[in-house]
This record gives C-alpha cells, sequence and structure tokens, in this order.
C-alpha cells in the first residue's frame, strides 16, 4: 500500500546568521485512514513538520510524497493545488476569515476549487457545519462564535474539499476540557466514519494515547517513542 | 475570479475612510484632467477653426522657394554659375489666365487672384503705409471672411465700380478720415491717384485693420502699372485637410510657392504638440500622486490581512491568486475613482462651458470658453489612472504574495 503521505529525509534549517535546524533527517510514512499524534516537548519542531508535510513551507533538504508523488519539483501554482485538493489544515487558533459568515468560510475552498455549483457548494457548507453541530450558527460571523465553536468551523473548512489528508496543529490547544474532547471526537469520527486521515499535533498525552500512532520529536528529530 | 474579487471588497470594504479618500484623491485628479483637457483642446480646436475660416488653406505666390536658376544651369547639369545678383522685382505670377484655368480644372473649392503691393494712402497731409489689395470682389467674396466685417459701407461697394476703396477701420482713424472721402494712393512707383472710402471694416487684426486697403483688381493693376498681372491666388478647399497635397501639386507644376495653411502655422501647430505633451505630463502627475494614496491602501491592507494571506494560501490560493487579489483592490479604487472622476470632470467642464465673458484685449474678442467635448479625454484620464492603480496595487501585492505564510502562522500563535 502506498503512503499517503511520506517525508524521505527531511530536513528544514532557517537561513538566519546563526542556521537554526527545525526539523532534522525526518523520515516517515503516514497510512490512508490513519490517526496520528504528532507529540514532543515545546521547540521540539512539531509544528515545523507540520508545515512542511502540508506543502506550506519547502525543506531545505529531503522530499515530501504525497500519494507517491514527488513535490519538490512541483512549481509553487502546483503545490498550492494540491493543498487545495489533498490537504485540509486546522491551526490551533481558529483562523478564520473574519469579514465572511460561518457558512461563507466553509465554502471559500470549494469556491476556489470550482468543481461544485453555488447550490451544492452551499449544500455541503450547511451539511458540515450540521454535522459538527453549529445548525444554528451557519450565518454568524467568526466574532460571534465561542472559541469552541470557531473551531468547528474551521474543521468544517478544512472537510470542505473532501481532502484526504487533515493537519492539525494543537486543534485543542486553546480550548477548554469539554470543547477539547468534542473537537477531539470529530477528528476521530473522520478517520472511522469517513475514512479521512488526521495527523494531529498535541501536548495532550492522554488523547495521544487514544490515537492509531504516535510520532514523538525531540529536537527536530524522531525519537524512539514511536510504536 | 469571483471569489477574489469577493474577497478584495471585503478589505476595500473594511477600511472605509481611507478608501473614500483615495477614491476623491483619483476623483479629483481625473475630473481636473478631463476639464483641463477639454479647454485646451477646445482652444486649440477654436484656433484652428478660425485660421481654417479666416486665412486662404493655400496661399499661391510669386516667389520661389530656391533662387531662380538660370537658363545654363537647367540646360546643363554641369553648369554653375555664381555671383550674379538676381533681379529684385515681383514680377506676378506669369501667364496667370493660364494657371487659374489650370486650377479650375482640379480644385475642388474656390480661389481668388489678387494684386498685392505695398503704398502709401495719404489724406490732409496724414500718411499711412498700406497693402493695396486689389481683388475681384465676387472670388473674394467667398474666399475671405471680411466682407462680414465691415463697421460702416459695405464691401459690395467695389462692385459698383469707379474708384472705390474700402480700409481698416484703424486706418482710418489714423488718417482723420472718414466714410465718403476721398484719399490719396501712392503706390511703390511712385503714382498717385484719388479713391473714395466706401467701406471700412474692423477684423480684430490690429496689423490688417491699420494697413490694408482694398481696390478692384484693375484699379490696383493701373495704380502699380503692371496691366493683367496678379501675384498672389487663394484657394479654400472644400476639405481644408487637402491643403498639404493640393499646396505640393500646385508647387510643382506652377513653379510657385504655395503655401498651405498648416505650413503656414507649422510653429503654432508644433507648439500645440508641445502643449498636449505638457498637458498630458502634468495629467499623469497628478494620477500619479493619486496613485501614492491607493500605494497605500493596499500596503496597509496587506499588513493587516497578512494573517489572511496565511489562511488562504493554507488552504491552497497560490501566489498569483494573492497577487491578483491586492492588484484588484487597487484597480478597484482607481474605477471607482475614475467613474466619479467622469461626473466631477463633466460637472467641471460644464461649469467652464457657461462662463460668459467680455474682453477685449489686443483687439481679439472672446466671449465664452472655448471646450471640447470629447470621450477621448474620459478615457485617457481613466487609462491613467487604472494604470497607476494598477502599479500602485502591483507593488505591495507582490511583496504580499511572496510572504511565507509559515512566518506568520508562527508568529500569530
Ligand atoms: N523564525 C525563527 N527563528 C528562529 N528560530 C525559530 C523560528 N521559528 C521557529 N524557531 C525555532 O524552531 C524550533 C521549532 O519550532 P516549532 O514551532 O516547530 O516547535 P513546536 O514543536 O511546534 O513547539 P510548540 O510545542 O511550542 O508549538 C523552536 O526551537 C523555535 O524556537
Ligand atoms: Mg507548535
Amino acid at each position: 500500500m502506498t503512503a499517503l503521505i511520506a517525508a524521505r529525509g527531511l530536513t528544514r534549517v532557517l537561513p538566519e546568521t546563526v542556521p537554526v535546524t527545525l526539523v532534522k533527517d525526518i523520515s516517515l510514512e503516514i497510512d490512508p485512514n490513519s490517526f496520528v499524534a504528532i507529540t514532543g516537548p515545546s521547540g521540539s519542531g512539531k509544528s515545523s513538520l507540520l508545515y512542511l508535510l502540508g506543502l506550506l513551507d519547502r525543506p531545505t533538504n529531503g522530499t515530501i510524497l504525497v500519494e507517491g508523488r514527488d513535490t519538490g519539483p512541483m512549481s509553487e501554482a502546483e503545490r498550492a493545488r494540491t493543498r487545495l485538493s489533498m490537504i485540509g489544515f486546522v491551526f490551533q487558533f481558529h483562523f478564520l476569515l473574519p469579514e465572511f459568515s460561518a457558512r461563507q468560510n466553509v465554502e471559500i475552498p470549494m469556491r476556489k476549487m470550482g468543481r461544485l455549483a453555488p447550490r451544492e457548494m452551499r449544500g455541503r457548507a450547511e451539511e458540515l457545519l450540521d454535522a459538527l453541530g453549529l445548525a444554528d450558527h451557519r450565518n454568524k460571523r467568526p466574532d460571534q462564535l465561542s472559541g469552541g465553536q470557531r473551531q468547528r468551523v474551521a474543521v468544517a473548512r478544512a472537510l470542505a474539499n473532501d481532502p484526504p489528508l487533515v493537519l492539525a496543529d494543537e486543534p485543542t490547544g486553546s480550548l477548554d476540557s469539554q470543547s477539547s474532547e468534542q473537537v477531539f471526537e470529530i477528528l476521530r469520527s473522520l478517520v472511522r466514519e469517513r475514512g479521512k486521515t488526521v495527523v494531529a499535533v498535541t501536548h495532550d498525552l492522554d488523547m495521544a494515547a487514544r490515537m492509531d500512532r504516535r510520532v514523538h520529536l525531540v529536537d527536530g528529530m524522531l525519537a524512539e517513542a514511536e510504536d | 475570479m469571483r471569489l477574489i474579487l469577493d474577497i478584495a471588497l471585503t478589505h476595500i470594504a473594511g477600511r472605509g475612510r481611507q478608501t473614500l479618500v483615495a477614491i476623491i484623491g483619483v476623483a479629483v485628479g481625473v475630473g481636473f484632467s478631463i476639464a483641463m483637457a477639454a479647454l485646451m483642446q477646445g482652444g486649440q480646436d477654436d484656433f484652428v477653426k478660425q485660421l481654417i475660416d479666416t486665412m486662404p488653406h493655400v496661399q499661391v505666390t510669386d516667389e520661389q522657394r530656391g533662387a531662380r536658376r538660370q537658363p545654363a544651369e537647367e540646360a546643363f547639369d554641369a553648369a554653375e554659375i555664381s555671383g550674379l545678383r538676381p533681379p529684385d522685382d515681383r514680377r506676378g505670377i506669369i501667364n496667370p489666365t493660364a494657371a487659374t484655368a489650370w486650377l479650375d480644372a482640379w480644385v475642388t473649392g474656390r480661389f481668388s487672384q489678387s494684386l498685392k503691393s505695398q503704398g502709401v494712402v495719404r489724406y490732409q497731409g496724414r500718411e499711412a503705409g498700406a497693402s493695396i489689395i486689389g481683388i475681384e470682389p465676387e472670388t473674394e467674396r467667398a474666399i475671405s471672411p471680411i466682407v462680414e466685417d465691415f463697421t460702416q459701407g459695405s464691401f459690395s461697394t467695389l462692385s459698383e465700380g469707379g474708384n472705390n476703396v474700402v480700409v481698416g477701420d484703424r486706418m482710418a482713424e489714423k488718417l482723420g478720415a472718414r466714410l465718403g472721402d476721398t484719399v490719396t494712393t501712392i503706390s511703390s512707383s511712385g503714382l498717385t491717384r484719388n479713391f473714395r472710402i466706401t467701406g471700412l471694416f474692423h477684423t480684430g487684426t490690429t496689423a490688417r485693420d491699420e494697413g490694408e486697403a482694398y481696390m478692384l483688381l484693375k484699379n490696383a493693376q493701373i495704380l502699380s502699372e503692371r496691366p493683367n498681372a496678379i501675384n498672389d491666388i487663394r484657394i479654400k478647399l472644400d476639405n481644408p485637410y487637402a491643403a498639404r497635397d493640393a499646396a505640393r501639386r500646385i508647387e510643382t507644376q506652377l513653379g510657385y510657392k504655395a503655401v498651405s495653411w498648416q505650413e503656414a502655422n507649422e510653429a503654432i501647430m508644433q507648439a500645440f504638440v508641445v502643449r498636449n505633451v505638457i498637458m498630458y505630463a502634468v495629467v499623469a502627475a497628478i494620477l500619479l500622486v493619486a496613485g501614492f494614496g491607493i500605494f497605500n491602501i493596499v500596503s496597509t491592507i496587506t499588513h493587516e490581512k497578512a494573517r489572511d494571506i496565511a489562511i488562504m494560501k493554507s488552504l491552497g490560493f497560490s501566489r498569483g491568486d494573492m497577487q491578483s487579489m491586492f492588484v484588484i483592490e487597487g484597480m478597484a479604487i482607481g474605477a471607482a475613482g475614475s467613474l466619479a472622476g467622469w461626473a466631477l470632470g463633466f460637472v467641471l467642464t460644464y461649469g467652464l462651458a457657461s462662463i460668459k465673458f467680455e474682453l477685449d484685449a489686443g483687439g481679439q474678442e472672446i466671449t465664452e470658453l472655448p471646450i471640447a467635448w470629447s470621450a477621448a479625454h474620459y478615457a485617457i484620464a481613466s487609462l491613467f489612472a487604472l494604470g497607476s492603480a494598477a502599479v500602485a496595487g502591483y507593488l505591495p501585492a507582490r511583496k504580499a504574495a511572496r510572504l511565507n505564510p509559515v512566518d506568520i502562522i508562527r508568529g500569530a500563535t
């Protein structure tokens, strides 16, 4: 089985006056329909790895394969297109566009993709929001929503184009325990019920323990703890 | 793309007041450019129209462009004669009947022949230098607008025959002569004859009102002792813009200098070109300044919306998408400013057109500002505005599009 996404000898060095190594020589494969935790102490390079896997950042060395395709030689526009159709991001903070309603925010990736008719986009956005318990909040703007609600809108948006891979950077980091649990359950159901692959950075070791697999980083390198 | 436009518009809408200021900046630039162009073009058109109305379109005189060639030079290429003093008399156009018959055959328009010579007009011991112009009233009437310029008497009194002369009102004033008085004219060869003033004209051009006297061609020929001579053919073409070609053809055929109205006013026409270049440089400068306003906004927005840029990139928007989004923002302000500027320009031009004033300076009377209404002025002004808006949007857009989303996301968390 080809890995959904694979890293080969991934290294990212920031070209500062004193070069900073964010991640170093990371190789890993993530299978389809798996729920993967990235753990590690603060500053160990978890976010950096996630940005690389999500094609937001370019590695200094090594490469990333998406469904076996090398993304190294891709143009910026091609990488953007791959992000659009293959990858959904959820960040620690909600990161919605503040001028648009919840529904409009969810529609944006679909409009960018341009495959569905406006009615269908609307229908799908409402479906996603309803499934995440936001039926009553479709038309609210981000500043009218609670933190947990916003994070769920962000999850809905990440799923808009039905990408096989969802990358989440501490998706519950800014939420109280109840909302955290809710968002975690949603991510888990994506894997169990929708066949997605979710890679989530988390500090919460309990949460990590309930996931399929744990990738542990120390000082930008893969640590033994993986199981 | 619709989506990018939507997002761009929310960005602009989020900075209502600043956007309004920038739109006003562009509008003022466009509006004043339009009004200025209307005024300058109007002045130019008015001037050219006056030239075409008052001047002959082609004037043929008995001069030659170069020194006259000697018969030996004409016959033998190698022959060259120097040191000769050419005769300096103006002999008139040779064989005028053949020349006018030839012109009659192909010129679409009208022409008149005249004999112009220098002389003096005397009345009760006062003298005035004058161009004595012998004309045929019927053909002259069709060529020259002077017929309309009579303050006393009329041009048609010349057709009545007899020793009649019409002079400019300023000349009459200088001589102290009035309508009906008899003046003495003295030709350059010394011959004198008496003429009765049967008309006074006022063209508004001082040199003419002071220095021209018109009489029958026959009388002028007698006065200058040059029977049947003419030295000036003036042509009014049905199409004034064919003047250059007509002049060239006449000059080649007749061998006399034929000057089109464009050639006669070349310096002025060139001055108009320079004036237009300066005008559009000013327009460009005004709209460049308006462009700074747009640059400012778009630049502010790119900083303010850095986080949104990162979000959109993470969603799958490309660098090009981001770039076009901010260029659209600049262009939208430019377009809104252009539209408002059209309205302003229209109102300003309308206002200028309705100003009426009276002025009597140097004999030229103007009662209204000459205004040219032209869609091209609107198009050019907004073209400049949109161009400067595009550049003003592009510069910050390019920078914003290059932002690394990772840097922003890191900075925000
Ligand atoms: N622009 C930068 N300049 C210098 N060092 C940087 C820069 N960005 C990140 N780093 C460093 O790179 C390392 C990895 O950062 P990263 O954000 O990936 O860690 P993390 O594991 O996500 O940490 P956290 O759990 O706190 O989010 C850190 O030590 C950080 O200080
Ligand atoms: Mg992090």
